[in-house]
């Protein structure tokens, strides 16, 4: 699974990198660093969709 | 290109053999062998674009002419002086993609007008009947209005601000269709390779970077301007042959790829001008923009002005985009008024490594090369060069 960003969308929220700490980091600005190029490690698909889910920006999707 | 630096009105360029008929069959192997890059920014070889976009059905061709880069004013000049060199380019681009619409894709008034000129010349001769179908599209300014998804996304009659990726212009771009964004100077040089062929082309410039290229200098030589050089020469040569030497002094620091690829020190005045000797230094060739600076400027004022510009330019899509290039040029304006504390550079040099590829468009990457640079080469020059 990998997960998309859009930058445009996000205004910082951060809970992405709560929901799913493998995938998105907080930078010092509070914006998400996308990790591993967005590749969802094996086992963390739930946390991912969650992210997905419950971004209130709909900045993050499941590549297709 | 440059001929002289004359404008090319429809007859000369006649003569010189624009618009004569020309097999395009083969176009796309044709720039492969001549291993056109582009002129825009990314030095992308040209042929994987154009053959990308001829697998689609029905297409959509951009000669993206909007010159966002400030220090770049080499495709002004370009649409000024040689516009049929580029509606040339774009018409075998149409021709070879099967393109549904031709559109010309411009901010510069002067630009726009001289393409409403040759477009109205053309017409009326009746040599191209695809003229009729060439759009002329004009945009306010901004840095990121040149940006291909920008471009699209005007074109569609939205605002023109970058676009998240995927979908790649080339999978969806004007209308929803495949698009090839090309920048004008590319189109000319795929023009000319067309009708000259790639050995002749291959004549000039190295390797992996051939041909020639148009590039803006700036700063402190004595005739700064828009020249043509092989790629392969020396900016030092660029400069005393071309530029009429420095006009103040030794050199000290010299702004790369427009202002994308940073800051690079003195002795980068000797490499060879390719995309791989300017990567090979963190920098980038971009769209052939240099600024020379020499002991008389006060280069980090310079860099502090640029860094300011950034701040200032951003399209305010991206959130880390806001908030990095604020701090950038608060950190580079602190170290211009002589307070940088370690802590400073610690912070423009982390920048300068966690903010590439965090924005939707390439802008944020020009704040980040500013950052590492300026610590390199002008706030921790190496020992012996103090």
């Amino acid at each position: 699974m990998k997960v998309t960003f859009d930058g445009t969308k996000c205004t910082g929220y951060g809970l992405c990198a709560e929901l799913c700490p493998s995938v998105f980091k907080l930078d010092e600005f509070g914006f998400p660093e996308i990790l591993n190029g967005g590749e969802v490690p094996d086992g963390d698909e739930d946390k991912a969709k969650a992210a997905i889910i419950q971004c209130p920006e709909r900045a993050i999707g499941e590549a297709k | 290109m440059v001929d002289g630096g004359r404008r090319l009105d429809l007859s000369a360029e006649q003569a010189r053999g624009t618009y004569k008929p020309v097999d395009t069959s083969t176009l796309i192997d044709v720039l492969a062998a001549a291993g056109l890059r582009g002129r825009g920014g990314a030095g992308f070889p040209a042929h994987i674009k154009w053959r990308t976009v001829s697998e689609a059905e029905q297409c959509v061709v951009v000669a993206n002419g909007e010159e966002g880069e400030p220090a770049s004013f080499k495709d002004r000049w370009l649409l000024t002086h040689r516009p049929h060199a580029v509606i040339d380019g774009l018409l075998l681009a149409a021709q070879v993609l099967k393109a549904r619409r031709l559109i010309l894709y411009v901010s510069d008034d002067d630009a726009h007008r001289c393409l409403e000129r040759a477009l109205q010349d053309l017409r009326a001769s009746g040599i191209a009947p695809r003229a009729q179908d060439i759009e002329l599209f004009k945009v306010a300014p901004t840095y990121v209005a040149g940006e291909e998804s920008a471009a699209c996304r005007a074109i569609n009659g939205g605002p023109a601000l970058p676009l998240a990726k995927p979908p790649r212009v080339f999978e969806s771009g004007v209308d929803g269709l495949p698009t090839l964004v090309s920048n004008v100077e590319t189109l000319a040089h795929a023009a000319w390779i067309a009708r000259n062929g790639a050995s002749a082309y291959r004549l000039y410039g190295a390797d992996a970077s051939p041909g020639t290229t148009l590039i803006t200098l700036g700063g402190d030589c004595t005739r700064p301007g828009v020249y043509e050089v092989a790629y392969g020469v020396r900016l030092s040569d660029v400069c005393h042959r071309l530029a009429g030497g420095m006009a103040g002094g030794p050199v000290k620091a010299i702004l790369a790829g427009g202002w994308f690829g940073g800051v690079l020190p003195a002795s980068a005045i000797d490499l060879p001008l390719t995309f791989e000797a300017l990567r090979d230094l963190q920098s980038g060739f971009g769209c052939g923009a240099f600024t020379v600076l020499t002991e008389t400027s006060d280069a980090l004022a310079v860099v502090a002005d640029i860094a300011a510009w950034y701040a200032r330019e951003t399209a305010g899509q991206c959130g880390v985009c806001m908030k990095g290039t604020q701090a950038i040029s608060g950190a580079i304006a602190d170290a211009r008024a002589g307070r940088a504390s370690e802590t400073t550079l610690v912070n423009l040099r982390r920048w300068g490594a966690t903010l590439h590829g965090r924005g939707t468009c390439s802008f944020l990457d020009g704040a980040a090369a500013l950052a590492r640079s300026t610590v390199e080469n002008l706030l921790e020059p190496p020992v012996e060069a103090r």
